[in-house]
C-alpha cells in the first residue's frame, strides 16, 4: 500500500529538492503518495505542521528550531533529517540607499565590513538631519534573513533594534514595498531580490553567502512525535529528496528542473530567473550588471543536504544575541537535536557520507565559531540583547 | 479597559464580505468595538493606531507573519500579543486552522475572554465556507443551463427538433451515456465547433 502524506511548502526556489522529489515521481518509486500544499505564509506552515494537517513541511530552519524550544508558539519538538538548501538570501536596497553607501564606502563595495561601516555613517548623518530612522524587512522574526541583517549591519557599529527599523514582510510584498519607499532595503530568498532588481526598483547589495558561507536555510521539516512512530517513510522521504536533490545540480538537468519549479502550482516565475537562480548568476542591478557565485544556493553540493548540529547550534546563538531566547545549556542541547545527520545516515548508508568531517559557518565578522562556548563567542560583539541570566 | 468593556477587535481580511459576516456576527454577541482593516499596506501601524485588543486575521492572508513580529520585543513593536489559545488548547487551533481563521490577544486582555470571540470567529468563518460552496455549485449550475441552451438550439437547427424534443434527446443521451446532462451539451458545442 502506498503511503500518503501531505507535504506543505512556501513558493521559493530553495523547496526545489522537494518539489522536484513529488514531480519527478521519486517520492512515487519509494511507495509514496505526497500531496504537496502550497502556502502563503510560515505562520500556517508551522501550525499546521504542528496540528498534524502536513506530515511534512519546507520549513524556515530557525523555525524548526523556535518551535522545539517553545519560542514564540506553542512548544512542539521538530526533527530536521534532511537540509533542503543552503544559503540563497541576498541584501538588496533601494537605489537611493545604495547611493549613499556608495558615497559613504571605505574600502570595497562587495566587502560586508565596508559597507555595515558606510551604513552606520548613512545612519548617523540621518540622526543629525532628524531624518526618520532606515526600514528593513525580512521575512519572519525567526529566519535566517533576520539574522543576517542584524548580523551585517551589527557588524559595521548599526544596532538593528535602535539605529533603524527592522520589519516582517511577505516576500511577495518586498519589491513594492521598496518602490513604494515603506523600506530602504531587504534580505530575502530567491526569486524575490531579482525580482526587485528586475523591476528597476532595487540592487543587491550582498548575497547571503558574503555574511555567511555557510548557512543552513530551510530544512524538510517533521513533527519529532510522527518521525518516532514512522521511520520506514522518513528514511524514503529522505532517499527521495536526496536523489532530488543530486538531480539538480547536475548541470544537464537545471534547464529542466528550472522549467518544473516556474508551473505555478510550485513557484510560478520565469524559469531564465529561476535557472540563473540555480546556476548562481544573478543579475544585482538594474543596468544588467550580473554577479556569480556558486554558493548563492546550494542544494546538493557539499554536504548541504546532512543537517549539520553545528548549524542548529549557530542559530541558537542568534535567537540569543537577539534577545529571542535565553542562554542554557538545555535550550542549546535541545536546538542541536532538532538537526538529525543521524536519519539521513540511516537513510542513505555510504552514499551519504560527508565528504569532509566539519564544515565552518564562516561569518564575515567576530571569531571562529564555537559550538561549546556560545556565551563566549557571543561577549566577542559588541552590540546584542543577550538576556543576562 | 474595564472588566465589563466590550473589548476592540480589529478583523484583518481582504474579503469585504466574509468580514462584513463576521463583524455581523460580532455585534449580534454584544461585541460592539469591531474595526476592519482590508487594506495590508503599513497593516502594523495601522493595527498601532486602532490598538485594538483582538486581531483576528484569516490564514489565506500573506500578512498574517506580519502579526508574528508583534511578539517580539524590538523598536518596532510597541505592544506585545501573544498566540490565542494556552498550550493545553490545541483542539481550539485544530478548529481554527481547519476553519481558516487565526486569533491574537493583545497585551491586557484575559484568554477567557477571547475564547467565545474565536467559537464565533470560526462559526462564521465555516458558514461562510459553505456559503462560498453553494455559490460556486450555484454558478456551475448557471453555466450548465447556458451551455445546454447552446446545444439545444443546435440540435434544433440541425435535426429539425422543437426546444422539448431537443432537451429529451439531451437527457436521454446522458442518462444512457451515464454523464451529466451539461457534459453531453459541452460535447456537442465541441463538436459543432469542430465541424464547423
Amino acid at each position: 500500500m502506498k503511503e500518503t502524506l501531505q507535504i506543505g511548502f512556501i513558493p521559493l526556489i530553495d523547496a526545489a529538492a522537494l518539489l522536484v522529489a513529488v514531480d519527478k515521481g521519486f517520492t512515487a518509486a519509494e511507495g509514496m503518495d505526497v500531496t504537496l500544499v502550497r502556502e502563503v505564509s510560515w505562520s500556517n506552515v508551522r501550525d499546521k505542521l504542528n496540528i498534524g494537517l502536513f506530515d511534512a513541511a519546507h520549513l524556515l530552519a530557525p523555525v524548526a528550531i523556535a518551535s522545539s524550544l517553545g519560542l514564540g508558539h506553542i512548544k512542539v519538538p521538530i526533527v530536521a533529517p534532511f537540509n533542503l538548501g543552503l544559503n540563497g538570501n541576498a541584501i538588496t536596497v533601494s537605489s537611493a540607499l545604495h547611493a549613499a553607501i556608495v558615497s559613504e564606502i571605505d574600502g570595497d563595495p562587495f566587502d560586508p565590513t565596508a559597507t555595515a561601516k558606510a551604513l552606520s555613517r548613512v545612519v548617523a548623518t540621518r540622526r543629525t538631519n532628524g531624518a526618520e530612522p532606515l526600514t528593513f524587512g525580512m521575512t519572519f522574526p525567526f529566519s535566517t534573513h533576520n539574522y543576517q541583517l542584524r548580523f551585517w549591519m551589527a557588524a559595521g557599529g548599526v544596532d538593528p533594534d535602535e539605529d533603524v527599523r527592522l520589519v516582517v514582510l511577505p516576500p511577495p510584498f518586498m519589491a513594492d514595498s521598496i518602490a513604494g519607499g515603506q523600506i530602504d532595503g531587504f534580505c530575502v530568498g530567491a526569486p524575490w531580490n531579482s525580482i526587485a532588481v528586475d523591476r528597476g526598483v532595487g540592487r543587491v547589495l550582498h548575497f547571503g553567502s558574503d555574511i555567511w558561507q555557510r548557512a543552513a536555510e530551510k530544512v524538510l521539516a517533521i513533527r519529532q512525535s510522527w518521525c518516532a512512530k514512522n521511520p520506514q517513510i522518513v528514511a524514503a522521504l529522505v532517499r527521495a529528496a536526496h536523489r532530488a536533490a543530486e538531480f539538480i545540480e547536475q548541470p544537464q538537468n537545471r534547464f529542466e528542473v528550472a522549467r518544473v519549479l516556474a508551473r505555478p502550482e510550485y513557484v510560478g516565475v520565469d524559469a531564465e530567473l529561476i535557472l540563473r537562480t540555480l546556476e548562481g548568476r544573478l543579475k544585482i542591478s538594474a543596468d544588467g550588471t550580473v554577479r556569480e557565485s556558486a554558493r548563492y544556493l546550494v542544494v546538493g553540493r557539499q554536504d548541504a543536504p546532512r543537517p549539520d548540529p553545528v548549524q542548529a547550534a549557530w542559530l541558537y546563538a542568534q535567537m540569543v544575541r537577539w534577545g529571542q531566547a535565553e542562554m542554557s545549556s538545555e535550550g542549546l542541547a535541545t536546538a542541536r537535536s532538532v538537526f538529525r545527520p543521524d536519519l539521513y545516515d540511516r537513510a542513505l548508508g555510504s552514499e551519504g557520507r560527508p565528504t569532509r568531517a566539519a564544515h565552518p559557518v564562516g561569518a564575515f565578522a567576530g571569531p571562529a565559531f564555537d559550538p561549546e562556548d556560545i556565551a563566549g563567542h557571543l561577549a566577542s560583539f559588541p552590540i546584542g540583547r543577550q538576556k543576562p541570566r | 479597559m474595564g472588566a465589563e468593556s466590550s473589548p476592540k477587535i480589529a478583523i484583518v481580511d481582504e474579503s469585504p464580505i466574509r468580514a462584513a459576516i463576521l463583524e455581523e456576527g460580532l455585534r449580534e454577541a454584544g461585541y460592539t468595538e469591531v474595526v476592519r482593516i482590508g487594506e495590508m499596506q503599513s497593516l502594523l501601524s495601522r493595527i498601532y493606531a486602532l490598538d485594538p485588543d483582538v486581531i483576528v486575521i484569516d490564514l489565506e492572508n500573506p500578512s498574517r507573519d506580519i502579526l508574528e513580529q508583534m511578539f517580539q520585543v524590538s523598536r518596532a513593536v510597541r505592544r506585545p500579543i501573544a498566540m490565542f489559545v494556552d498550550q493545553s488548547d490545541t483542539a481550539s487551533i485544530q478548529a481554527s486552522v481547519d476553519a481558516g481563521v487565526s486569533a491574537y490577544i493583545v497585551d491586557g486582555l484575559k484568554k477567557e475572554r477571547l475564547k467565545p470571540i474565536l467559537d464565533l470567529c470560526i462559526s462564521r468563518f465555516n458558514a461562510f465556507s459553505r456559503l462560498q460552496d453553494e455559490l460556486d455549485r450555484t454558478k456551475s449550475a448557471l453555466e450548465d443551463r447556458k451551455v445546454i441552451d447552446r446545444a439545444k438550439g443546435i440540435l434544433m437547427k440541425l435535426k429539425g427538433l422543437n426546444e422539448e424534443e431537443a432537451y429529451v434527446l439531451l437527457r436521454s443521451t446522458a442518462m444512457r451515456e451515464k454523464k451529466k446532462i451539461g457534459e453531453i451539451a459541452q460535447s456537442i458545442l465541441t463538436a459543432s465547433e469542430l465541424l464547423k
